[in-house]
């Protein structure tokens, strides 16, 4: 983040007009939550310090400072940029990239008994935080089944994924009794709901994410490649697969917000498979895969914000377009290459940075 | 079970491994160490009352026809299975609670391997070192260890290629390198040479050879019986129960191999298969 200390004077005076994000403090019970849930609103401001500075250098109409929703809509896709692929890879190359819309799914459920509980005994959770938990708890239902019966089972998933969509969509009609509750958001994601509390969750599951992939990088390298081999060389596969498919429930909750339940799935898979195009090396790939969801996302942004459009959607297809580029540049490439050898390293890191780039406008 | 090692054939070759990478292990331990060993998936058992030493150095073939229980006896060794009666012990601990990973260097059929994966040659001979490292960073001795196993194999101007460009042959040495890296002194290999070129399955013969030569204990699970009567120390024939297990060259005369494979026995098919 702007690690400036700022103008003092703009980000207090910033506090002080959007009242909105004094106001939600229930994420955590006690005085720790209170305290990490102040430390990511003092981050925030900052994020809106920094978004206001480009603002003004820039003059891009959707960074308006009027707007604070698109500040943080941006900064919740720049860490789903950067999340959703980097566990992505790791599923991909398992032949795992249903699963993250088998979770997606069940997350719905988690929201809807988040709506639910509120609505019935006025608990005031976050929908997120009750989607983070359920959809944790389906992710290793999945990975005990398929530990048990031996193989990740497309039928089982399948099974899952009806299930939780069903469950959720018969609390949200129970709950409709009460009072009409938009899901709308929640199935196709929005960008102005991105309420500074949510914003904080995704910064917590940011943080464990990335921090759990850099710490177990190697071990989830070897598991992904070599399993068996993995496992003979002392790696405990089963809990690195139950620690990936937990991760990937979170991923599926924070990329929710402004993908949706139904369009999350593709950030785990379209940027993943388009480096999976244009790398050679693994370390290449995770690199690539972030740049390329990176550009999806902000592009995605801009064009639904100008065109009044659905970001999710967006963000997808310029994510398949980047994609076929990426195809198109694999082809070319391997075909170079074939011709000579050598060469073929400078081909690599940079056209797959301006390829897409050209693709996408 | 008790202690019983039924195995009076076998004359247990004296070469010993002088690797001398762990001297937390006895010396004259066996490497594996199964006694009356049962294992099925279900009530029937692929695997029945197999006992079996194999001791530091030596270079051993499991031979038998499809579905005999040669992987699953190679799996029951390395603890990726629990046997259902008897014992398996791997350098002396019993194999499924095994950790000292980075000793058993692990080869399967290639195409176990994730195949559409972007990684290089380099990366995949560095998982060799993750054993080695946890959770930490690999330091430039790890880099080193690396860059030796990969020129043992002849692999390292390709150390930079992606791994689904390379031949089945190149790709069974990447392995090969991997389990060097991780300072393995036991070296499975699973039906290594399915689906390799013939020229390739001659080269890759002779580096397990040299590599048996230096000490490491080598235990190859084969269908070519040809390749693994012109290079292997012991044999040990199975069909769900061990129907030989002695010298290469007594092996061929046994008759074993017929009354293990049935009428169509062909000793010596060589490249066919």
């Amino acid at each position: 983040m702007s690690a400036g200390v700022g103008p003092a004077l703009v980000a207090s005076g910033l506090a002080a007009v959007d009242p909105s994000v004094v106001l939600p403090l229930q994420v955590g019970p006690g005085a720790i939550g209170d305290l990490v849930f102040g430390a990511l609103l003092w981050l925030l401001e900052q994020w809106y310090w920094l978004m206001d500075w480009v603002y003004y250098v820039t003059g891009l109409e959707m960074l308006n400072p009027d707007y604070r929703y698109m500040h943080r809509a941006v900064l919740v896709g720049l860490c789903v940029g950067v999340m959703a692929p980097l566990i992505g890879t790791f599923l991909v190359h398992r032949q795992l990239a249903l699963i993250g819309d088998a979770l997606a799914h069940t997350a719905f459920a988690g929201v809807a008994v988040g709506l639910f509980l509120n609505a019935v005994i006025d608990l005031g959770v976050s929908p997120y935080l009750t989607a983070v938990v359920v959809a944790m708890v389906a992710a290793l239902f999945i990975e005990l089944i398929s530990e048990v019966t031996d193989a990740y089972n497309d039928v089982s998933m399948a099974i899952v994924l009806s299930t939780g969509f069903a469950l959720g969509t018969t609390l949200i009609s129970l709950n409709a009794g009460g009072l009409a509750v938009g899901v709308d958001q929640f199935l196709f994601g929005n960008l102005s709901t991105v309420s500074p509390r949510s914003a904080a969750i995704l910064l917590v599951l940011f943080a464990v994410i990335v921090g759990t992939v850099a710490v177990t990088r190697n071990q989830l390298l070897y598991v992904t490649f070599d399993e068996t081999a993995a496992a003979v060389s002392g790696i405990p596969v089963n809990w690195y697969n139950r620690v990936m498919v937990m991760l990937t429930a979170m991923v599926v909750v924070g990329a929710m917000q402004i993908m949706g339940v139904i369009l999350v799935a593709a950030m785990l898979v379209v940027p993943v498979a388009g480096a999976t195009q244009v790398s050679r090396s693994f370390s290449e790939s995770l690199v690539v895969s972030v740049v390329l969801a990176e550009l999806a996302v902000l592009l995605g942004i801009a064009v639904a914000y100008y065109g009044g459009v659905t970001a999710g959607g967006v963000i997808v297809l310029v994510a398949v377009g980047i994609y076929v580029g990426a195809v198109v540049l694999g082809k070319v490439q391997s075909a170079r290459g074939e011709q000579e050898p050598p060469g073929v390293e400078s081909i690599g890191a940079g056209d797959t940075d301006g390829a897409p780039g050209t693709e996408g406008d | 079970m008790s202690e019983q090692h039924s195995d009076p054939t076998t004359a247990a070759p004296d070469r010993r491994a002088t690797t001398g990478t762990d001297p937390d292990t006895a010396a004259d331990e066996p490497v594996v160490d199964l006694a009356d060993v049962t294992f099925g998936y279900t009530a029937t058992p692929v695997v029945e009352g197999v006992s079996l030493t194999v001791d530091p150095g030596e270079y051993l073939a499991i031979v038998g026809p499809n579905g005999s229980g040669k992987s699953t006896l190679m799996q029951l060794m390395v603890g990726l299975l629990e046997p259902d009666a008897g014992t398996a012990r791997l350098f002396g601990e019993p194999a499924g609670e095994f950790d000292d990973g980075e000793r058993v260097g692990y080869v399967a059929q290639h195409a176990n391997a994730a195949k559409e994966m972007p990684i290089t040659v380099r990366e995949v001979v560095t998982m060799g070192r993750f054993p080695h490292v946890g959770f930490g960073r690999l330091s430039s001795e790890d880099r080193a260890t690396v860059d030796d196993a990969l020129a043992t194999v002849g692999m390292s101007a390709f150390a930079d290629r992606r791994i689904t460009e390379l031949s089945g042959g190149q790709r069974q040495r990447t392995f090969i390198a991997r389990a060097l890296a991780s300072e393995a002194d036991l070296l499975v290999l699973d039906e290594p040479t399915v689906g390799v070129d013939a020229e390739s399955v001659g080269a890759f013969y002779d580096l397990l050879a040299t590599l048996s030569a230096e000490g490491i204990t080598i235990l190859l699970v084969e269908h070519d019986l040809g390749a693994v009567v012109e290079r292997a120390d012991r044999v040990v024939c199975l069909n769900r129960e061990v129907y030989f297990d002695g010298p290469t060259d007594e092996f061929v005369d046994s008759g074993a191999l017929a009354r293990a494979f049935g009428t169509e026995a062909r000793i010596l098919a060589g490249a066919d298969g």
